[in-house]
């Protein structure tokens, strides 16, 4: 049951896509959301839309995997549209019933919104898709690395985030036993009320928490055995490079972005 | 041939907490290993034996006396990282000791750590995948694999570091039959082929017999050393601290109780049918 869980799931392939550098498609990525916060008209939206349709045809990961991850966020959706379209003052009256009104600005408002909403959550969903873990946690520290003049952690905290990664599954599996020999001795997870399902996560959580620690106290042991002594001296066996492609691909979100800055300065 | 590890006078006391006194674990232990050989450390729960391993590579500094890893002391912090290179170390829980979640990111870790150039990096990787036969998986998630691969993994990411030993802490304990099969051949072979020092702690009679040496450890002190046969064949002494021996001597020795009189040196079991069957025809 719990094994389900994927978390910033990934499509394993082959495509221009996924070989990008992942410094590249983070970079692009702010680029694109940039983009589409200063797109203020129709032309901007569509040259943008097209875009990433383009983008996604090219990763070949499969569409129906973006639709299935904007379930959870249906909500949210649904909440800003409304807001959007009940809020919006306007000239044109469409329609006026119980002291609320909705003008044609609303609407407008409203799909621009809805849309610039459901782009950028795409295009965050294209990065998490075609860049493996291991490779975002890669390129967040190489792109961070600047930071470390300024004594941020960024080694660390990207060792933390690949360690939390490689551990999430072991610790699942382990939630899974435990939670089966409770069950054994009659434990009840799924009837009652509110607090007493809460309340019988308990005997779940003490003994993952304690053999947690009792695992990262090993993991230590054996990372200190195998010469781990932080950022020091420390090399990589994969090391990041930029390719032509990542060159043009530089250029065109640079070309995108300045479209989007032109129509809107200019009210084209 | 050069001495790998010697351990000379060490004295070892678990520092007790609040109150309650530490726990003496050695008070003069002495051992000596000598490079190339491949030696299984025996005993029963508690006899000190994960405490020894520890102490061959400086997790562990003694109280008292010394311990020497290719002539480095274990307990001089500037000599660490070149100690830790040179005596790899695998534990009992293959989960706890993968970092990475890919195959052969988790091998490159080692050799990352040491600062080795990336291609030089890849091909050690490359290199150990191979020698522990998980090459075709390097680019697996560790959760996937079973137990007895993860642990070639993990030995595989020792391997990476070019060390001359390998020390073994219960690798197999967490294992099924298979698992302890694959793990035990694989260490078998690189001490074999690579002349790498193999350190075996274990508990299982049948891993140790494959063993050059056998020296069976009892509340902090060697109570025998010897090649398998010679060490197996001393049945009494074995059942004194709880232990059994190796499923053959077992049987011929509990005949000779009832007045057989075989030899207690055969730990194969073809050997030992063999020597029943000599027995029996005479």
């Amino acid at each position: 049951m719990l094994k389900d869980i994927t978390l910033g799931q990934y499509f394993p392939g082959n495509s221009i896509i996924h070989r990008l550098d992942p410094r590249t498609k983070l970079i692009v990525l702010l680029v694109y959301i940039v983009a589409l916060f200063c797109a203020v008209n129709w032309i901007s939206y569509g040259v943008i839309l097209v875009i990433l349709l383009v983008s996604i045809h090219i990763s070949k990961v499969p569409g129906k995997s973006f639709l299935r991850g904007m379930k959870p966020l249906v909500f949210i959706l649904i909440f800003t549209a409304i807001l959007n379209l009940f809020f919006t003052q306007g000239e044109t009256v469409l329609v006026h019933f119980w002291g609320i009104t909705i003008t044609l600005e609303g609407v407008v408002r409203a799909v621009f919104m809805l849309g610039r909403i459901l782009m950028l959550i795409t295009g965050t969903f294209l990065l998490t898709y075609t860049t493996s873990p291991i490779s975002l946690t890669d390129g967040l520290e190489s792109l961070l690395g600047p930071l470390k003049k300024i004594h941020v952690p960024v080694h660390e905290l990207s060792m933390m985030m690949c360690i939390a990664l490689r551990f999430i599954p072991t610790l699942i599996e382990e939630t899974d036993k435990i939670m089966a020999a409770q069950k054994a001795r009659g434990a009840d997870f799924e009837t009652g009320k509110l607090m007493e399902r809460v309340r019988a996560l308990i005997p779940i959580l003490v003994p993952l928490f304690i053999s947690a620690f009792r695992r990262a106290d090993e993991l230590a042991t054996a990372m200190e055995c195998r010469c781990y002594q932080g950022d020091v001296g420390r090399t990589k066996m994969k090391l990041l490079r930029y390719h032509l492609h990542d060159f043009v691909t530089f250029g065109v979100s640079a070309a995108l972005l300045a479209g989007v800055l032109i129509l809107r300065n200019f009210g084209l | 041939m050069n001495t790998a590890i010697s351990v000379e006078h060490l004295a070892f006391t678990y520092p007790g907490v609040c109150d309650t006194p530490g726990v003496a674990v050695f008070e003069d232990f002495n051992l000596k290993i000598e490079e190339g050989s491949f030696v299984a450390i025996l005993g029963g729960n508690g006899c000190g034996k994960s405490t020894l391993a520890k102490h061959f590579n400086s997790i562990l500094l003694p109280s008292g006396g010394k311990v020497y890893v290719f002539g480095m002391d274990t307990a001089d912090e500037d000599k660490i990282i070149a100690l830790r290179r040179t005596t790899g170390m695998v534990f009992q829980n293959p989960d706890n000791q993968i970092v990475a979640n890919v195959v052969e990111e988790d091998v490159a870790f080692g050799p990352e750590n040491l600062g080795v150039a990336s291609p030089e990096i890849r091909r050690r990787v490359d290199d150990a995948l191979k020698q522990v036969d998980m090459y075709e998986y390097r680019q697996h998630a560790p959760h996937l694999l079973s137990g007895g691969q993860k642990q070639r993994v993990a030995i595989a990411g020792i391997i990476a570091m070019e060390p001359k030993c390998i020390v073994l802490d219960e690798p197999t304990a967490m294992l099924d039959p298979r698992g302890r099969r694959e793990v035990i051949d694989t260490i078998t072979r690189l001490n074999r082929e690579k002349g790498i020092t193999v350190v075996l702690i274990t508990h299982h009679m049948d891993e140790a017999s494959k063993a050059q040496r056998v020296v069976v450890m009892n509340d902090g002190a060697v109570v025998a050393d010897g090649t398998p046969q010679e060490v197996f064949a001393q049945v009494e002494l074995l059942h004194k601290i709880g232990l059994g021996a190796p499923e053959t001597v077992e049987l011929c020795w509990q005949l000779n109780q009832q007045g057989f009189r075989l030899p207690l040196d055969k730990l194969d079991p073809e050997e030992c049918a063999q020597a029943l069957y000599d027995y029996l025809k005479a």
